[in-house]
């Protein structure tokens, strides 16, 4: 090791040169990929960076604003927050595969009509979310203003909506679009 | 053609709705690029100082690193004006977090590594970063952003003061604010040989293509901004120095590159609200009615460049009042440099002067409204110049209709509902609308169908749709049969999406060219379009020089209802009202979305954001949206946005004044007014915190 290296490995952490890169295999919108890693990326950047899937957007990088929400096993999170070396076997589905090429889900065509939306970076975000968020709701999960904790399944009032959406930020403040969006889907049976 | 709906008027779904909710729509770090390299910025760690070495070796050593630039060996820049835009080519350090150097590496997770590798060191200097209204640099600036004057004086306003019956003085605070929007500022940038293709999020392509052309001594044709979505602006998205970043790091590592801000830097380089400090002063009989008003306005600047806010303007053509004056002074402080951010002036003023009319209110014992009403002029108090249409009184009236303001009771602090205070506050509104020069083309094809070209931006305000609208109007044609392009600058040049000017000015170019073609086929062509399509193109100069003198501006009326938690001190806004007069609104969709998009912020701002400033390391101790707060979804209960039918024939061919920022104007006061209303607490500074209104229960 160079007098250099080891002042980056110090740097680091005191971690000595090693194999910083992993190969996993990600199942991503219902095609499997190999990706070779670098361990550091998170699921975000590999979408964008390496799978190219771009509709997956960085607003935080911290899991501060819910607009790299994607669903990972069917549940929602932040995909900068997770690292895509964990992600061996996994199944991912992004805004992208929503509905099939050329339809819209219900979602996105209520986005649509009640203008959820202004500038459109959040809106894959809002759109996984939501997705996500849904099928918590039909599955009775309590968000901190449900009443009735033991419902088999939670009626989504507006509130329960803005509560189990405010991890997703809209800077152009879409809101109360959002939730009309939202309520409309919910209403219609969930969109399953 | 006679039974042609108009498009304008009707709610339209936006054109770019389906590639965004789909995720195809690209922002600017998102084109396919071959061979691309990230840039991952390096801030400063000290406030004010000198770089006095530079030891890139670790960042170097880092697998995957092709540079690390810094004022040492990045690329020498010609000064394009703005000093935030000359980036890495001095030792010299302003403020901390200034961008002090920049890695470039094949991936993003090794720029990020090499960035947090470079080690620099600095001489350094004791700095002055906070703003008092007794900080010995304040100092009067030559005018106030944009270009306006400074001070103001009509009558005499200490003599008018002194001899009135009831006076208001009080200091009001707004402090720093971020804009934040979702999107970071991002660039891809490519040279192809001597010529530069930069993929840039901002809001006016055309000056980011002016500005690099500077910076680089490049002739503008020569460089190519493409700019087709943004993730919104605020005003934080004129040109910043993400670009000029990628464009020198492309350049030193022959790459194309790629380079987002982190959201941690936004808070340092891309600008803020600046603090305000407002002493306002209001004489008035006992009716209400004011004899002196006096507003003077303290803000700051960085020690790069003077940016002057133009907080006192707000009530200038507002209110009357025979004798008045405003004043602006201003500190240079070791500070980054405040910037653009929406509704510049009118907005953090409005929350001063729609208090203190307030504090009259409550002083005279007249309702809020019809105070306002009391006050109402007939021709602009300071330019004397006749109003192009002036609709405050009617938003006031047809708001406290729709709220159900009739019969309020005055009294703060006696209405209960369990643990809660409940109260309703109102404020006025104004915003100025303006048209800047632009130009556009249309072409027309023998099929029927029509291109229409300005390179305007669609920040996120629905600008593509409503030029399409307007366009398609202006054809005499069904929209289906235009197509419109915008965010180039490769098309016609049109000013920035800015100051509400956007749909305002690239609309009447729109509307010109437009004319232009419908003259052509229909009188030189004979009403059909010949094999080879007819082109136009058409400037607004002349159009915008001839303009009659008029005050021209939007109105509004900002109604709130919230509630008080009496041991939590915790505010609720249960429900938000405003009603706008901005001359023909062009999409009732996009349009409602816009305004209260605007309330939402104000709202936030009254009781959320707060930059918070650490005088010590200098910089701020809040730069996450983890915690700098911005409104998230639950915190919006009932938002209503209302427009009066406004025909103002002395504005621009669409008749639009403009709606990207009245919606925030006055939102802030009319929440704080309310919490008076529900508490007897008057909050002067903002945010509305917790604390501010523990301790004084009813």
């Amino acid at each position: 090791m160079t007098d250099v290296a080891a002042g980056a490995a110090a740097a680091r952490g005191g971690l000595p040169d090693r194999d910083l890169r992993s190969r996993v295999a990600v199942r991503v919108n219902d095609d499997v990929r190999q990706l070779d890693l670098d361990n550091r990326t998170t699921l975000l950047d590999a979408l964008r960076e390496q799978v190219g899937l771009t509709g997956t957007k960085k607003g935080c990088d911290h899991g501060q604003c819910g607009a790299c929400t994607v669903l990972l096993d069917g549940r929602r999170v932040q995909s900068c927050l997770v690292l895509a070396v964990t992600l061996d076997g996994a199944e991912v589905v992004t805004v992208e595969d929503l509905a099939p090429a050329g339809d819209l889900h219900p979602l996105q065509s209520r986005f649509l009509e009640r203008d959820a939306y202004q500038c459109g970076y959040c809106t894959p975000g809002q759109l996984c979310s939501a997705t996500g968020m849904l099928a918590e709701a039909r599955r009775g999960w309590p968000s901190a203003v449900t009443t009735d904790l033991v419902a088999d399944r939670t009626a989504l009032t507006d509130a329960e909506i803005r509560e189990r959406m405010s991890g997703n930020l809209c800077r152009c403040a879409a809101y109360p679009n959002i939730v009309a969006a939202i309520r409309d889907v919910a209403a219609a049976g969930g969109a399953a | 053609m006679g039974t042609l709906t108009r498009a304008v008027g009707q709610a339209h779904a936006r054109l770019d709705g389906p590639d965004k909710v789909r995720g195809a729509a690209r922002y600017s770090v998102e084109y396919p690029v071959e061979n691309v390299a990230y840039a991952w910025p390096v801030p400063s760690t000290v406030v004010k100082g000198r770089i006095t070495r530079v030891d890139t070796r670790a960042a170097l050593a880092e697998p995957g690193v092709l540079a690390v630039l810094s004022y040492e060996n990045a690329p020498r820049l010609t000064p394009a004006g703005d000093p935030e835009l000359f980036v890495l080519q001095e030792p010299a350090v302003a403020y901390r977090g200034q961008i002090v150097a920049l890695a470039v590496a094949g991936s993003l997770e090794a720029a990020r590594e090499a960035a947090g590798l470079v080690r620099l060191e600095y001489d350094t200097w004791p700095h002055d970063t906070v703003l008092t209204e007794n900080h010995p640099g304040l100092y009067q600036p030559s005018h106030v952003n944009p270009s306006l004057p400074t001070d103001t004086e009509i009558g005499n306003f200490d003599a008018g003061y002194a001899a009135a019956p009831v006076r208001v003085d009080a200091t009001y605070r707004t402090p720093a604010e971020h804009n934040n929007p979702m999107e970071p500022h991002a660039s891809t940038v490519q040279w192809q040989g001597d010529r530069l293709v930069v993929h840039d999020a901002n809001q006016g392509p055309g000056q980011v293509q002016a500005g690099l052309a500077t910076l680089f001594g490049l002739p503008p044709e020569r460089v190519r901004v493409i700019t087709e979505h943004v993730g919104g602006g605020f005003g934080c998205k004129t040109m910043r120095c993400c670009v000029v970043l990628a464009a020198l790091a492309a350049r030193h590592v022959d790459r194309p590159v790629r380079l987002a801000l982190t959201r941690q830097q936004m808070f340092g380089v891309v600008g803020y609200r600046t603090p305000t400090i407002q002493r306002i002063r209001l004489g008035a009989d006992p009716t209400g009615r004011l004899t002196a008003s006096c507003h003077d306005a303290i803000s700051q600047s960085s020690m790069l460049k003077e940016f002057a806010e133009q907080t006192a303007v707000y009530g200038r053509p507002l209110y009357a009042a025979p004798h008045r004056r405003t004043t602006h002074r201003l500190a240079r402080l070791d500070v980054p440099s405040p910037a653009w951010m929406r509704a510049p002036g009118q907005c953090p003023g409005s929350f001063a002067v729609e208090s203190a009319m307030d504090e009259l209110a409550v002083t005279c014992g007249v309702d809020p409204v019809e105070l306002r009403i009391r006050n109402e002029p007939a021709t602009d108090p300071e330019e004397g110049t006749p109003y192009s249409s002036r609709n405050l009184v009617a938003c006031l009236r047809e708001g406290a209709h729709r709220f159900g303001w009739a019969d309020r009771d005055r009294t703060p602090a006696v209405r209960r509902a369990g643990r809660c205070l409940l109260g309703t506050g109102v404020a006025g509104s104004i915003y100025p609308a303006r048209s800047l020069v632009s130009s556009a083309s249309a072409y027309a094809g023998p099929d029927g169908a029509f291109l229409v070209q300005i390179n305007a931006v669609d920040i996120g305000t629905g600008a593509r749709t409503a030029l399409w609208q307007i366009a398609a109007d202006e054809l005499g044609v069904p929209p289906d049969r235009v197509m419109i392009r915008v965010g180039d600058t490769g098309l016609p040049e049109a000013s920035l999406a800015g100051g509400s000017t956007g749909t305002a000015s690239w609309g009447w170019a729109v509307a010109k060219v437009c004319r232009e073609i419908r003259v052509q086929i229909d009188d030189v062509h004979g009403g059909s379009v010949p094999a080879g399509g007819v082109h136009a193109q058409v400037d607004t100069t002349a159009d915008i020089q001839a303009q009659q003198t008029f005050s021209r501006y939007a109105f509004g009326a900002q109604f709130a209802e919230v509630r008080v938690d009496v041991d939590t001190g915790e505010v609720r806004v249960d429900r938000l009202l405003g009603v706008f007069a901005a001359g023909r609104i062009v999409n009732a969709l996009t349009a409602r979305s816009q305004l209260i998009g605007g309330m939402t912020m104000g709202m936030s701002m009254a009781l959320l954001e707060e930059g918070l400033w650490d005088p010590r390391s200098g910089d701020w101790a809040n730069h996450d949206l983890a915690t700098y707060h911005v409104a998230g979804c639950a915190d919006i209960e009932q938002i209503e946005a209302y427009w009066l039918d406004e025909d103002d024939p002395h504005l621009n061919p669409a008749g639009v004044k403009g709606i990207g920022e009245i919606g925030i104007v006055g939102t802030a006061a009319a929440i704080t007014n309310a919490v008076y209303h529900a508490t007897g607490v008057r909050v002067r500074d903002l945010p509305v915190r917790l604390d501010r209104l523990l301790g004084h229960r009813a």
